[in-house]
């Protein structure tokens, strides 16, 4: 198996162009497995239009009181380190939007006065298209808490061919829980100060958790040498370079792919795929 | 009964801090005795609002003025049996004159 996330220090850099050209060149190869792990807007299915199976929810246990058991002796409220309970009044008083299921206050109760309630926070999608399998998540509005939907995510991964991971932009604890354990990561950006500078952040991150990573250039033309110069002195590898052109982004526009629309670009991605399964020594 | 209000500094001369949970101060008042005590808020990420509804119930304080109040602070507020009064601008001294002299509106606990 080789699993390759696709990242990006800031969104709107076309990571999402990236991972689904690159899961849909490959899929003609071998099996491929798509999955999104941007689960709090996932956008993927837009471009790949996977017919889509039944949600599976996703829960974190949350803590929940037995009044007459309890009393008030403010244990749950020190040992939570979220706030996410209280004891007001005499009164246990819990907020499960700050909740993060650690287990700590139920385990540590010592009237046993609390249990464990499932909250649901997201859930968990698959897919087909064509020969593409297809997983996404989606985090429920109002709810704060993504790792735990990415890692459902990640749960679905299949054991063989490749795995491509479209993560969350930024640098936060979703991006880390998709981009974990990875083979190879892909860093998307633009050849902008801006695009650099969020580059730079996510080439930090990748390097602290120990992830092979290889620099993708969208919007490529004025101002490339800003990045090719720090690619060089960060030892990075640059592996593509997507030109800025009016035909690309309308192809992008209206929901298509370009290796489906331009079959040159088939042959790029599909290059593209064979250069990291060289660098992982696949 | 003690009052407090949320302070950009300690003591009475202080300009009152607008936020409730994320405050730096606290400067609390015992309204018969006028004895004065600053208490230092030192809220964690998660919950400031929450936190510092557990540290005036433990100070024994019996309602706040303050410029806002959250949903989950107002709850947290309303729990612990502590009113709350809006009031923004001016020194503590001024926030508890004027609740001295019932200029200050309670904000309603959205339950
Ligand atoms: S630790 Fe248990 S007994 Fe103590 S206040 Fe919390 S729920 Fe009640
Ligand atoms: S489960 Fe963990 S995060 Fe949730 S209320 Fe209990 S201690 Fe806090």
């Amino acid at each position: 198996m080789l699993q390759i996330a696709v990242a990006s220090g800031k969104g709107g850099t076309g990571k999402t162009t990236v991972a689904t050209n690159l899961a849909l060149a490959l899929a003609g190869e071998g099996p491929v497995q798509f999955l999104d792990c941007d689960v709090e807007e996932p956008n993927a299915h837009l471009f790949l239009h996977p017919a889509l199976g039944e949600e599976e929810a996703v829960t974190i246990p949350v803590p929940a009181v037995e009044e007459g058991q309890c009393t008030a002796c403010g244990r749950c409220a020190e040992v939570c380190a979220f706030n996410a309970i209280a004891v007001l009044a005499g009164h246990v008083l819990t907020f499960p939007e700050l909740c993060h299921g650690c287990g700590g206050c139920t385990l540590l109760c010592p009237e046993g006065a609390l249990r464990e309630e499932k909250r649901k926070i997201g859930i968990v999608q698959g897919g087909q298209r064509g020969e593409l399998v297809f997983v996404q998540g989606k985090l429920e509005i109002g709810a704060a808490l993504a790792p735990p939907v990415v890692e459902a995510v990640r749960a679905k991964e299949q054991g063989m061919g490749t795995v491509i991971i479209d993560a969350a932009p930024g640098t936060s604890c979703p991006v880390v829980a998709a981009i974990r354990d990875v083979d190879f990561c892909l860093l998307v950006t633009e050849p902008t100060p801006f695009g650099l500078h969020d580059l730079d952040l996510a080439a930090r991150l990748v390097a602290e958790l120990g992830v092979p990573a290889g620099v993708i250039l969208n919007r490529a033309g004025e101002g490339d040498e800003l990045v090719e110069e720090y690619c060089q002195r960060q030892g990075l590898p640059l592996l593509l370079k997507i030109p800025f052109s009016r035909n690309l982004a309308a192809i992008y526009a209206q929901g298509k792919v370009l290796v489906e629309e331009l079959p040159q670009w088939r042959e790029v991605f599909l290059n593209l795929g064979r250069e990291i399964g060289r660098r992982v020594g696949r | 009964m003690k009052v407090a209000v949320t302070a950009q500094g300690p003591g009475l001369e202080a300009e009152v801090d607008s936020r409730f949970g994320r405050c730096t101060y606290f400067v609390i008042k015992e309204m018969v005795t006028g004895e004065v005590e600053t208490v230092a808020n030192e809220p964690g990420t998660s919950g400031a609002g929450i936190e510092a509804a557990q540290l005036l119930a433990r100070a024994g304080v019996e309602a706040v003025i303050t410029g806002h109040l959250g949903p989950k602070a107002g709850r947290a507020l309303a729990a612990a049996g502590i009113a709350a009064y809006q009031h923004t601008g001016g020194t503590v001294a001024g926030a508890f004159a004027a609740l001295e002299a019932g200029e200050l509106a309670p904000i309603g606990n959205p339950v």
